[in-house]
C-alpha cells in the first residue's frame, strides 16, 4: 500500500464513528487549546519584557549597592556595633517600609570605579521633591523615577532628556497629563512646571523645569524622569541650611561598563563587585525579575494542559483498540489479501497521528482566535496604561512544536491498538463474530 | 505431470488446546493442477473452509507438508507469502466481507491498493473487472446499498482484479437464491474456461460441485473417495 493511500485511508477511517472520534477530538483540542494559550502568554510577555530592556537601554549601566550585612541574620540576632563603619541610610520609595541599607561612602565608589571593567561611577542623588504645578491648575505630588535620568523613555510625545544640558529638563508620565491640565501629550512638551521642594530648614522653595516629553508607563513603574541639572538643582535646594558634613554616603551608585561587554563579561564585574561587599544589577536584572515570576505561572499552567493532553492520549488508545476490535475482520480481509503487517501497523498509528492533528490544528486555531481577541481587550482595558503590551502573541514555531508534540502523543497511544490490528492471524480475524 | 499449483500432503489443523482440542482436519492430502476446477464438498463443519484456508496460505497446517509449485510454504518468507496472497490468489470468502460505507469501486480494487498500484491504473483494472461481472453502473454506489448478487459479484470481481492464478471461492453461491446463484457460478466457470485460472470452490451443493472437473469430499476432517460418500477412508490421517 502507497503511502498517500494510508494517510487517505486512515483520515477516511477515522470519520467512520464520528461522534466517537469527535469525542477524542475535544480532548485532545482542550489540551491543546490550553498550551497555545499558555505559550502564547510567554511569547507575548517576554516579548514585551524584551522590548522594555532594549527600549529602556542603559544597557551599560549598574545600580549598586552596599550588600546587606551578611552576619545580622534573624537567628544571631543584631551584629556588634562597628564604629568604623559607615551610617546607614534610608531607602526612597521602592523598597520596605524602614528598611535600611549600608550607605556607600566616597572610599566605597573609589574601590568601585577601581573595579575592573568600570568605567565611571557616579553616586546617585536622590531628590524628593513635594509637589508639580502646570499654568495655575493645582500641585500634585511627584514622584521621581529613580532610573528615569540613565535610562531612555518610551516616549509618547516629545524627546529624551539631555543630560550634557544645563537646563532643567524633566520627562511626565502620560498618567500625571490630565491632572496637570494638559489635554493631551503633545501639549504637554516645551511648557514649563513648577517643581515644590522642602529645604533643610523646612521652607519650601521652587524650583522651574521644562516638560521635554512624555513616557509611557513601564513595568520599572510611573515616576517623572529628571535629567542631571534638575536632579543636582533640586539636591541643592534641598540641602540648603544643611550643616557641613551631614550628608556623608549615598544609598546608591550608579557605574557604567562599556557598552559592548558580553553578557560573560558583565557576570565577572558583578561577580568582582560581589566580591568586594557590593551587590549590582543591570536593568535588564531589575526587569528579569519579573520574567521569572512570570515563567513560574506559565510553567504551572503548562504542566496542566500536558496532564489534559496524557488524559486525552488514552482516550486515544480507547478509541483506537474500539476501533480495531470494530475492523477486526477487514484487518483480517486486508492480511488475507496480502497486506503486510507494518502497513496495518501504519495504518492505525496513522489514524492516530490524524487524530492528534485534528485536535490540536483545531485547538491551536481556536486559541489564537480566542487569545488574539482577549489580547486586544486587554490591551485596551487593563493594560492601557502598558502600550506595547499584548499579553497573548503566537510565535510560529512554539506553534509548529504544540501540533508536533501532540501528534507524538498520538502517535505513542496509537502503538498499542496499531500493534494489536498487525499481530492479528487473518483467519482467526476473518472468523471474528 | 506438471509440477501441481497447489499440493497438500496428508495436512492436518486442530483448533484449541487440552480438552478442548478439536481435530477439524485430520490428514488430507490432494494435487490441485493449472487451470483445473476442484470442488471441496462435505457437510457443515466437516472441516471445508479449513481446508481451503490452509491451501491459500491464510493459516499454517499443524501438521503435514503444503508444496506451493513444488515449494514448501513454511520456507516462504513473509513477503512472498504476502506477494502470493495479493498476487497469485484471489478470495470470495463464505460471507462478502465489503466494506459498507466505501464505493464498490474502491471495495473490488483493494487487492490493488495493497499492492501499492497507483490510483490511475487502479480505477482502470477495477472498472474492467465491474465491467466483466455487468456491474460498472453501479461502481460509485456504496457497497452496502447492493443487493446480495450484486455483493456476490462485486467479491468476486475483488477476487479477479489482480488477475489471480487461482480463485478460492467459500460457499460462493450459499447466500444467494438459486436463479442468482447460477448467474454467480456461471461467471465463475468462464472465468476459469476463458481465462485459465484455477478454481477452488468450497461448498455443500452437489449441483455446482458436478459442474467441477473433479470433487474432493470431506467427511469429520477426513478425505472420503468420490464414488462411496459413505464408506472406507481413501487416505489415513496423521491423527485419529
Ligand atoms: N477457530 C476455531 N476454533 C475452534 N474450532 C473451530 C475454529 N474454526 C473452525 N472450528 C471448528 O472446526 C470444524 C470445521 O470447521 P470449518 O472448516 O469451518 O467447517 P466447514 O467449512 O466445513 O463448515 C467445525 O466443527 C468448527 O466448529
Ligand atoms: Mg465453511
Amino acid at each position: 500500500m502507497k503511502f498517500l493511500d494510508i494517510v487517505r485511508s486512515a483520515i477516511q477511517n477515522s470519520f467512520r464513528n464520528k461522534l466517537r472520534t469527535g469525542l477524542t477530538v475535544i480532548a485532545i483540542f482542550i489540551g491543546a487549546f490550553t498550551l497555545t494559550i499558555t505559550s502564547g502568554i510567554g511569547t507575548g510577555v517576554t516579548a514585551y519584557i524584551n522590548g522594555q530592556v532594549s527600549a529602556i537601554g542603559a544597557a551599560d549601566v549598574l545600580t549598586i549597592t552596599k550588600a546587606a550585612d551578611a552576619t545580622a541574620t534573624a537567628s544571631d540576632g543584631p551584629a556588634a556595633y562597628d564604629p568604623s563603619k559607615s551610617t546607614t541610610v534610608s531607602l526612597g520609595n521602592g523598597s520596605r517600609p524602614g528598611s535600611t541599607i549600608q550607605a556607600l561612602t566616597a572610599a566605597d565608589l573609589a574601590k568601585i570605579k577601581a573595579t575592573a571593567g568600570i568605567l565611571s561611577v557616579d553616586p546617585a542623588v536622590r531628590v524628593s521633591p513635594d509637589y508639580v504645578e502646570y499654568a495655575d491648575n493645582g500641585k500634585f505630588e511627584l514622584t521621581v523615577s529613580q532610573t528615569g535620568t540613565i535610562t531612555t523613555a518610551d516616549l509618547a510625545a516629545g524627546t529624551q532628556l539631555d543630560n550634557s544640558s544645563s537646563s532643567d529638563q524633566l520627562l511626565l508620565p502620560t498618567t500625571y497629563l490630565k491632572n496637570l491640565g494638559y489635554a493631551n501629550a503633545q501639549a504637554a512638551v516645551g511648557t514649563p512646571v513648577s517643581i515644590g521642594i522642602t529645604d533643610y530648614t523646612g521652607t519650601q522653595q521652587t524650583v522651574t523645569a521644562t516638560v521635554v516629553g512624555v513616557q509611557n508607563e513601564t513595568l520599572l513603574g510611573s515616576g517623572a524622569a529628571l535629567n542631571r541639572s534638575l536632579v543636582a538643582h533640586l539636591h541643592t535646594v534641598a540641602i540648603t541650611g544643611e550643616p557641613a558634613g551631614v550628608s556623608a554616603g549615598y544609598a546608591t551608585a550608579v557605574a557604567h561598563f562599556d557598552a559592548s561587554a558580553t553578557k560573560a563579561e558583565i557576570s565577572t564585574i558583578k561577580a568582582d563587585l560581589s566580591a568586594q561587599g557590593y551587590s549590582s544589577q543591570t536593568v535588564a536584572d531589575t526587569i528579569g525579575a519579573f520574567e521569572t515570576v512570570i515563567n513560574v505561572i506559565i510553567g504551572v499552567l503548562n504542566a496542566f494542559a500536558v496532564i489534559a493532553l496524557i488524559a486525552a492520549g488514552f482516550g486515544i488508545v480507547n478509541t483506537l483498540l474500539m476501533s480495531v476490535q470494530e475492523r477486526t475482520r477487514e484487518i483480517g480481509l486486508m492480511k488475507a489479501m496480502g497486506m503486510n503487517g507494518g502497513r496495518v501497523y501504519a495504518l492505525f498509528s496513522m489514524e492516530a497521528v490524524f487524530i492528534g492533528f485534528l485536535g490540536s490544528a483545531l485547538g491551536v486555531v481556536a486559541a489564537i482566535g480566542v487569545g488574539s481577541l482577549i489580547s486586544n481587550l486587554l490591551a485596551n482595558g487593563i493594560f492601557s496604561a502598558l502600550p506595547g503590551l499584548q499579553v497573548v502573541q503566537f510565535a510560529p514555531a512554539s506553534i509548529a512544536i504544540i501540533v508536533g508534540v501532540v501528534m507524538l502523543i498520538a502517535f505513542l497511544a496509537g502503538t498499542l491498538p496499531a500493534r494489536a490490528a498487525a499481530r492479528q492471524n487473518p483467519i482467526d480475524a476473518l472468523r471474528y463474530e | 505431470m506438471s509440477v501441481p499449483v497447489l499440493s497438500a500432503q496428508v495436512i492436518g489443523k486442530s483448533y484449541g488446546s487440552g480438552a478442548n482440542r478439536f481435530d477439524a482436519l485430520k490428514g488430507v492430502s490432494l494435487d490441485i493442477q493449472a487451470g483445473e476446477s476442484v470442488a471441496i464438498v462435505g457437510k457443515s463443519g466437516s472441516g471445508k473452509s479449513t481446508l481451503m484456508h490452509l491451501l491459500a496460505l491464510l493459516d499454517d497446517p499443524d501438521s503435514g507438508v503444503l508444496l506451493v509449485e513444488g515449494t514448501d510454504a513454511k520456507k516462504l518468507k513473509a513477503k512472498e507469502l504476502n506477494r502470493l496472497r495479493n498476487q497469485d490468489f484471489g478470495f470470495v470468502f463464505q460471507q462478502f466481507f465489503l466494506t459498507a460505507n466505501a464505493t464498490v469501486l474502491e471495495n473490488v480494487v483493494l487487492p490493488l491498493t495493497i499492492a501499492g498500484v497507483g490510483a490511475k491504473e487502479r480505477k482502470a483494472r477495477g472498472m474492467a473487472a465491474l465491467e466483466q461481472l455487468e456491474l460498472a453502473d453501479k461502481a460509485k454506489n456504496k457497497a452496502k446499498n447492493l443487493s446480495g448478487g450484486q455483493k456476490q459479484r462485486a467479491v468476486i470481481a475483488r477476487a479477479l482484479v489482480n488477475n489471480p492464478k487461482v480463485i478460492f471461492a467459500d460457499e460462493p453461491t450459499g447466500n444467494l437464491d438459486s436463479a442468482t446463484g447460477t448467474v454467480v457460478e456461471d461467471i465463475l466457470f468462464k472465468l476459469n474456461k476463458e481465462n485459465g485460472i484455477t478454481l477452488i470452490i468450497v461448498t455443500h451443493d452437489t449441483e455446482l460441485a458436478a459442474r467441477c472437473d473433479r470433487q474432493i469430499f470431506i467427511r469429520d476432517g477426513l478425505e472420503e473417495t468420490a464414488d462411496s460418500p459413505t464408506g472406507t477412508h481413501k487416505r489415513g490421517g496423521a491423527h485419529s
